[in-house]
């Protein structure tokens, strides 16, 4: 169930669960259903750095998708068609909805809503570098369906069976809908390149500016990844970001080929021994200044959440208000 | 079978991408994600709306006539939808002045656009035209729903915090002016009636009052005087404002005519 | 960021029935302010894509669960009953499907 709330009854056994003391019992009961690959449910034991773990990737995760919101948002009144307007206005409606079911999942974890909003808004807590980026064209629309929503899959694909079962749940749901982004992407891109030679321009000038992003999107090497050997151990992270890098990578070359737009990365070509595809340098110190805040749109993306969250308390605070308001007739009237 | 006159098609049309363009602007920026993701939901039934409307007219227009012809390369004078739907979703400003959008304008005009075309699509659902009819049937229940929607919001806003009181009765007093374009039938409402495929637009209006008498009852909100100005975007006369939405709506298609996207 | 966000709007769970005939299964939670809202914003979220015809939202603090430490005397009692299921008992063959 996706909440906190539905903890155990008992009080002085919520506090226990709450609190947990260093019980190695417990301790050992949770490790031995993490290693048959079974479920924690919210009401379960687990470890406070297990629960946080869970708390800062989900949250992350979900405000991923409400930021993501806006890059593609923008495109939104210049759709050139009413077909494509409409998938687009549906897609980014969609990544709200992925939002509020990882906001839910997170919610069972004892954080609120509010809470991880908050961190989102002082800076506090990360989100996808990729949405940093500015959309220039309507062609980005695309790649960011066929590029971006390809590279979230990779990673999500494996979270549906994370050991949290709230994740797992929602991440079966995201997935589900998620699948077919990255087939819209495509199709929309296929169609402009059997365009004019401008929209074949501006596919391959898209294409050319998200690359490197989206490969950095599977975050640092596995060398230099603090958090992943924990998450793999606690079953919060299945596969390692190398992998699912390469795994990319030789899925996308043949989309690309059949596309007929040029990936740009002189050093790309197949490598029999491997058997899979060599690829050139990331530039993971562009990377990181994204993440720390300073890549061109991040100020420009907080700031509109915030904006938006300020502007709509008030009308989160007439709902709140009128519903009172009709508790109260409704107990004068019972009375 | 009956046919209703294109332009009449296109008016409902205009209506429905105007208004969907509009509540679109919303979506990423909404007040809560509970409710961005609804308003999105209104968006969408109103760009499918406009969809088959441009379809059904470009079909009976025939030639190279398509729905993103009607809704990309005609002129703000040639668009036929009411003003009420072009006005920006902020209170009364000129075009080109920068405003924060107010979510009780948008849900106001949502409110009052959408009591009159529960009407008129239940109205038309019945009409002589068959086509027209089954796009009205299939409208009236997504109507009824934005209806539902916004006057939900409207009772809320009007009896919920001070703030949220005055901000409904000023997107009220902002808006109500409007709707008189309503009732006074354009030469082309007129051909559809005498056609047989449409009704007098002024035979909706005591239910459309008796909607909003409840509804602003519950808000304890008040329905402000109106005279002088009839505005006359069904005309093709527009607010300062539609330009704007259209310039914006039809730049990238108008950027590149006789591409397929 | 002084504002709170949604302290006062209560959360609620969930439930669409997928079909008619079939149960009402929970499909996740939402923030709104009543009862009523959370049925509008229920049908908005959780079946954009026809996935019901019937939805159920319950407060999720009226939900009482039972306690995971208590598994083992809840559910494990029920192993052993075996002779509640059918494979239990063996029917001559030419009977035929009972």
């Amino acid at each position: 169930m996706y909440t906190q709330a539905m903890d155990i009854p008992d009080e002085s056994g919520k506090k226990l669960a709450a609190v947990p003391p260093a019980h190695s019992e417990q301790e050992a009961a949770f490790e031995a259903r993490i290693d048959a690959d079974g479920r924690i449910e919210p009401q379960d034991w687990m470890p406070e750095a297990y629960r946080k773990t869970l708390v800062r990737q989900i949250s992350q995760h979900a405000h991923s998708e409400i930021i993501g919101m806006l890059p593609e948002g923008n495109w939104i009144s210049r759709a050139p068609s009413l077909k494509r307007k409409a998938i687009l206005i549906a897609k980014v409606q969609d990544e709200g909805g992925h939002g509020l079911y990882l906001y839910s999942a997170a919610e069972t974890l004892g954080t609120s809503r509010d809470e991880m909003l908050e961190g989102l808004h002082s800076g506090k807590a990360k989100y996808s570098s990729i949405f940093n980026y500015p959309t220039l064209s309507w062609a980005d629309v695309g790649v960011i369906g066929w590029l971006v929503d390809g590279a979230a899959i990779m990673n999500q694909v494996p979270l549906c069976r994370c050991s949290y079962g709230p994740y797992s749940r929602a991440m079966i749901r995201v997935c589900k809908e998620e699948s077919f982004h990255q087939r819209q992407g495509y199709e929309a891109l296929l169609v402009m390149m059997k365009g004019t030679e401008e929209q074949k321009a501006m596919v391959q000038d898209a294409v050319n500016r998200w690359w490197w992003k989206c490969l950095a999107m599977f975050g640092p090497p596995d060398a230099d990844s603090p958090h992943s050997a924990q998450g793999m151990r606690w079953g919060i992270k299945r596969v390692s970001n190398d992998e699912l890098r390469q795994k990319f990578i030789d899925a996308t070359v043949v989309q690309a080929r059949v596309l007929g737009v040029t990936l740009p990365d002189p050093d790309l070509k197949w490598n029999e021994a491997r058997g899979h595809h060599d690829y050139g340098q990331i530039d993971w110190q562009e990377f990181w200044n994204t993440v720390e805040g300073n890549g061109p749109c991040n100020k420009e993306r907080l700031s509109t959440r915030v904006k938006a969250h300020e502007d709509g308390q008030w009308v989160r605070d007439a709902a709140q208000a009128y519903a009172s308001k009709q508790k109260e007739r409704a107990s004068k009237e019972a009375a | 079978m009956s046919k209703a006159p294109v332009d009449y098609l296109l008016q409902l049309a205009d209506n429905a991408v105007v208004l969907g363009q509009r509540n679109a602007e919303w979506c990423g920026h909404g007040p809560i994600l509970e409710e961005d993701i609804a308003l999105a939901n209104v968006s969408l039934d109103l760009i499918g709306q406009a969809r088959l409307l441009y379809q059904l007219a470009a079909a009976r227009i025939g030639g190279d006539a398509t729905e993103d012809k009607l809704a990309y390369f005609r002129d703000p004078a040639e668009f036929r939808n009411y003003t009420l739907v072009e006005l920006p979703n902020h209170g009364a400003l000129v075009g080109y002045a920068a405003a924060d959008m107010d979510y009780a304008t948008t849900i106001v005009r949502n409110f009052l656009y959408s009591a009159l075309m529960a009407l008129q699509w239940e109205a038309l659902a019945n009409s002589a035209d068959e086509e027209l009819a089954a796009i009205a049937a299939k409208s009236l229940k997504e109507t009824r729903y934005h209806l539902h929607h916004a006057a939900d919001w409207v009772v809320r806003f009007g009896d919920g915090t001070e703030e949220s009181h005055r901000r409904a009765q000023a997107a009220l007093d902002h808006l109500y002016r409007y709707t008189e374009e309503f009732w006074t039938p354009s030469a082309t409402e007129d051909a559809a009636v005498a056609a047989g495929v449409a009704v007098d637009v002024r035979s909706l209006r005591a239910g459309w009052d008796a909607l909003l008498a409840e509804t602003l009852a519950d808000a304890t909100l008040v329905r402000p005087e109106v005279r002088g100005y009839v505005p006359e975007g069904k005309h093709g006369l527009h607010s300062e404002h539609l330009s704007y939405l259209l310039g914006e709506m039809q730049s990238l298609a108008r950027a590149h005519p006789g591409a397929t996207w | 960021m002084n504002t709170p966000a949604l302290k006062d709007w209560p959360l609620w769970e969930v439930f669409v029935r997928s079909k008619q005939g079939l149960e009402h299964k929970h499909c996740g939670s939402l923030h709104a302010a009543d009862a009523a809202q959370a049925l509008h914003m229920a049908r908005d979220v959780y079946t954009r894509r026809q996935e019901g015809v019937s939805i159920w939202v319950v407060p999720s603090s009226q939900i009482t669960a039972s306690n995971p430490d208590d598994k083992g005397e809840l559910f494990d009692p029920a192993s052993d009953k075996i002779y509640r299921h059918p494979t239990f008992y063996e029917i001559p063959d030419e009977v035929g499907h009972m």
